[in-house]
């Protein structure tokens, strides 16, 4: 009997991650066409509580990795633990996040495995009875469909927020299989440990995201985008320029040497649109701009644009928003 | 401390992408940069050896013209250069980072460092292929390395903030933007570079036979994504625009 459809479930202090109920949704698919059970891996230190939740989003079978040793991701700890499972049950797929967790992850236990791995998917299918794995490549300007034709179990890391997630069903529960995980001996001993805290959504899972570039003109019109952001919901990012200014840290810098992300609606304040900039945001769902140069190459992608001072327009919407959040 | 440097030519982020006859990526006429992720990994152990004495090898697996960012490297001050030809096969990830394992499992080294990801095929796999094949500890995305006796202490990023590793030597690091500044080659670094030994290796001078580099995944098609539609400009003065956008949002892309 083949060992099932395998998904990753990728927590953080105890919540799952967006991604995982992606996942769980596509991989649903491909069980119920392959007649194959969705089983997903849950690891970490105190994480059992989360079952239930895998449960309602699809999943049939749940393998619990816990121990202290989980407590805090380390390359070796997880890679481990996970490929020794993989090894006992020999599952014929295993997908994962396109996350720093997940691809850092992937990459070891698939060299375990020898087997393949497709990075950063943004379509998984199945086809003539082969799954079929979409990626795009040179930073979206072209895609990549990939099939693995024997090694086994076939594995990818999926971009977060691109793929649908089923509504949950209440009451459906997975069967919870406890596995004392074998994390062998860990290398990397993790000295310290510095939170950002931010109240807003994290870049790559947000479903808004307000952005600023050179056009902000200092670090203290930030508060500006934040503003903005807040009322949304939303997460903010930076241009490059922005960030080599120093008005932004580089862990907000969308692009080819930034983050790639896909949320519904990308906000762009002064910003030109250059074309390392498109690559990581191109896939947005919506993009608006607002720009002071009516020839600025953002809006040749955006979907709505405001040629205007920024510094005028934005807080205009604010307003508006504002009105409409107090209508509901 | 001798270090290995893993560099990978790419194309250049302005490059405009075709497709060629049989369908695959034209690779003609494109103008080719070092990974800067590379460019990170490259300077990082200039600095490095610059401490601690000992040299910096840039290793490469792709074509001939591979040989002019491997020289770039050169210029910058690494100290010798190892280019494998593939032959033109087919190589995915598991066959690249075969091939590379291969030849740093002949070198002398301390710390092996590479790029996070490529910005063009950008698998962010290989680095971590390599590690495990030579059975090296990794850390990933690293913004600050610390090289110490015997270990190093490296920042990453993680989601939502930082971490700080410690990994005994030898290891794989890979480079994240803001590891550090990259230097130009100087005049003087571009006129020694043409002297420094240039190694070109065959998949036959590594001992690596057919069966070894059998690909695990294989190319189904490349495409080209469909334009963007074209969208609008919202007329008018910047209030009326404003709520013109805000309405359009709510009630054409119903998003908000
Ligand atoms: C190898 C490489 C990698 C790169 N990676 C990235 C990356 O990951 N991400 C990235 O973003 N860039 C990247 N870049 C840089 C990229 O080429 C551009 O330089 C950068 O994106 C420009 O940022 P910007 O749009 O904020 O600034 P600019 O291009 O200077 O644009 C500023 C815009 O603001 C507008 N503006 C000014 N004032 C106002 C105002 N008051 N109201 C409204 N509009 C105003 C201007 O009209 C202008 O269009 C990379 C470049 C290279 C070579
Ligand atoms: C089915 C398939 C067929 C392919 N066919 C071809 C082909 O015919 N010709 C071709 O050129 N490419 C081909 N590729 C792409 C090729 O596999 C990748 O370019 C290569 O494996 C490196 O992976 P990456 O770019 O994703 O590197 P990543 O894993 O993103 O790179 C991470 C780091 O690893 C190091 N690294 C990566 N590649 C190299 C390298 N080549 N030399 C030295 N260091 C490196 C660098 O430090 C880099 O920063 C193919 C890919 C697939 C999936």
């Amino acid at each position: 009997m083949p060992g099932g459809i395998w998904v990753y479930a990728e927590q953080k202090d105890g919540k799952l991650k967006k991604v995982t109920l992606e996942l769980l949704s596509a991989a649903r698919k491909i069980a119920d066409e392959q007649k194959e059970e969705l089983c997903a891996v849950l690891a970490g230190r105190d994480v059992a509580g989360l079952a239930g939740t895998l449960g309602e989003y699809g999943a049939d079978k749940v393998y619990l990795l816990q121990s202290d040793a989980l407590e805090n991701y380390t390359t070796d700890g997880y890679t481990s633990a996970v490929t020794a499972l993989v090894r006992e049950h020999q599952p014929s797929v295993f997908l994962l996040g396109y996350t720093v967790l997940g691809r850092d992850l992937a990459a070891h236990v698939a060299q375990r495995l020898d087997t393949g791995l497709f990075t950063d998917c943004v379509d998984v299918r199945l086809e003539d009875g082969q799954l079929v794995f979409k990626r795009p490549i040179y930073a979206g300007k072209a895609f990549f469909e990939g099939v693995c034709p024997e090694a086994r179990p076939v594995m990818a890391t999926v971009r977060p927020n691109v793929l649908p997630v089923n509504p949950p069903q209440a009451g459906r529960t997975a069967q919870v299989i406890e596995v004392s995980p074998q994390p062998g001996s860990i290398r990397q001993i993790i000295r310290d440990v510095v939170r950002q805290v931010s109240t807003r959504p994290e870049l790559t899972e947000a479903d808004i995201i307000v952005s600023g570039g050179r056009g902000m003109k200092g670090p203290e019109n930030f508060r500006l985008l934040e503003e903005l952001a807040d009322v949304l919901g939303a997460a903010v990012g930076a241009s490059r320029a922005a960030v080599d200014a120093g008005w932004a840290p580089h862990s907000m810098q969308v692009g080819q040497t930034g983050k790639t992300v896909s949320p519904t609606l990308y906000i762009a304040c002064g910003i030109s649109g250059a074309i390392q900039h498109l690559a990581g945001m191109g896939s947005s769902k919506y993009i608006v701009a607002i720009n002071k140069d009516p020839e600025a190459n953002i809006f040749k992608v955006a979907d709505y644009g405001i040629v205007g001072d920024l510094f005028e327009v934005v807080p205009l919407l604010i307003q508006e928003f504002k009105k409409l959040k107090e209508q509901g | 401390m001798n270090i290995v440097v893993m560099l990978k030519q790419t194309f250049d982020t302005e490059a405009r992408i075709t497709l060629d006859e049989k369908g695959k990526i034209n690779r003609e006429g494109v103008s080719l940069i070092i990974n800067p992720y590379d460019e990170f990994a490259v300077e990082e152990g200039l600095r490095v050896k610059e401490k601690s004495k000992g040299e910096v090898t840039v290793v490469s697996v792709g074509e001939a013209q591979v040989q002019e960012a491997l020289r770039q490297a050169l210029a910058m001050g690494a100290d010798k250069a190892i280019l494998v030809s593939p032959g033109g096969m087919e190589v995915d990830e598991y066959v690249t980072a075969t091939i590379l394992a291969r030849v740093i499992g002949s070198l002398q080294y301390d710390l092996i460092l590479a790029g996070w990801r490529a910005i063009d095929d950008g698998s962010a796999q290989v680095a971590a292929r390599v590690a495990e094949i030579l059975g090296l500890p990794m850390v990933n995305m690293v913004t600050r390395l610390e090289v110490g006796e015997g270990s190093v202490l490296a920042t990453r990023e993680i989601e939502g903030g930082n971490e700080v590793v410690e990994v005994p030597l030898p290891a794989v690091v890979t480079a994240q933007k803001g590891l550090n500044e990259p230097r130009y080659p100087t005049m003087r670094g571009i006129m020694q570079a043409k002297k420094k030994p240039m190694q070109k290796m065959t998949l036959q001078d590594l001992g690596l036979d057919a069966g070894q580099v059998v690909p695990k995944v294989r190319a189904v098609k490349y495409y080209l994504p469909p334009p963007r539609k074209p969208g609008r400009i919202i007329p008018g003065e910047a209030a009326e625009a404003a709520s013109a956008l805000v309405r359009a949002l709510r009630e054409e892309a119903k998003i908000i």
